[in-house]
């Protein structure tokens, strides 16, 4: 069996999922089954003190027992806040520490601070965290994030919500050639064919919150990106034919052609 | 009564005994939420023995959807 193991445990899907930017709780939980997703990324936040307490929670959507929860640092611009961030969540989850660590650099493209990021890793790898970690596309920052300990490295395909595919499969390719830990994409794809590229390249997992949630029909955009990562999987485990540029090979046979 | 930082925001509360029954004032027993203290994790097992005093700076989260 093909499965996708992080920090010890395995996974049937190599489709990681984000909970944001849909409709309501119910559609967020069609879009996740759909997709088939067994990991999904939270978010952290501030409760609205005042605001009714009993309204539905993502957790009544999302049972914490059926899914795995990889609380992200989303919105953290510092290693300090995204330290302290993932300490609530590990709270908040009972002692969790499966945790997606995201240190961004500005908010207009939520490129990843790759200083504060290793800054993070390092004290998070230490207190027992195992850390996804989302980076560049850097294959000496993906090397020196394996290196602190993180049970995942995890390089951008393109700008956060950004939908614009793999920019540099160069780079992945050559983080991939480097690294012992899953390389999982995480970021900037838009469909299908991103999502099939990045695991035929070679890639663990892919991780996708916008290119779902974001499409206009989104569970069945969920089932294409189930149906591409499987796809692109069998397609690498397979080893794809060679390319031969310039030269055609016919497919049917060359002999007992009427006429010859 | 008390004024917390809590969240952000300068509210006045009632006087309480400890964190627990803070949380229970906000409704919030019982629910997936963790608590920081003047920067501190408040684990769920010493909210009874936690006061909340006057001037106290705390947090209270919860996971809400994220990619």
């Amino acid at each position: 069996m093909d499965t996708l193991v992080i920090a010890g445990r395995s996974y049937d899907s190599r489709l990681l999922v984000g909970t944001g930017k849909y409709q309501n709780f119910a559609q967020t939980r069609a879009a996740i089954d759909a997709s088939g997703a067994e990991i999904v990324t939270v978010a952290i936040r501030r409760t609205n003190i005042g605001q009714d307490p009993n309204q539905p929670s993502l957790l009544d959507a999302l049972p914490p027992s059926r899914f795995t929860y990889l609380p992200n640092t989303a919105g953290c611009y510092t290693a300090d806040d995204a330290i302290r961030t993932l300490r609530l969540a590990r709270e908040l989850l009972d002692g969790h520490d499966l945790v997606k660590l995201e240190v961004l650099g500005d908010p207009q493209s939520l490129y990843p601070n790759v200083v504060e990021t290793i800054k993070a890793a390092e004290v998070l790898v230490k207190e027992g965290f195992k850390v996804m970690v989302y980076t560049s596309d850097d294959p000496i920052i993906a090397k020196q994030l394996e290196d602190i300990g993180c049970v995942a490295v995890m390089p951008l395909a393109s700008l956060i919500g950004s939908g614009m595919g793999i920019l540099n499969p160069w780079n992945l390719q050559i983080i991939l050639s480097r690294l012992n830990v899953p390389v999982i994409v995480d970021a900037g794809v838009g469909t299908a064919s991103d999502a099939a590229i990045a695991m035929e390249l070679g890639c663990a997992a892919v991780l996708m919150n916008t290119a779902i949630a974001g499409a206009a029909n989104p569970i069945l955009m969920a089932s294409a990106m189930k149906k591409a990562v499987e796809a692109g999987r069998e397609a690498y485990l397979a080893g794809r034919m060679p390319k031969k540029a310039y030269q055609a090979s016919p497919s049917s046979p060359t002999s007992g052609i009427i006429g010859s | 009564m008390i004024t917390l930082h809590i969240n952000g925001q300068m509210r006045q509360f009632p006087a309480v005994m400890n964190l627990a029954e803070f949380l229970e004032s906000l409704e919030l027993s019982g629910k997936r939420i963790a608590v920081e203290k003047n920067g501190e994790i408040v684990p769920k097992s010493q909210y009874l023995v936690t006061p909340v005093n006057d001037g106290d700076q705390l947090e209270i989260v919860v996971a809400v959807g994220g990619g």
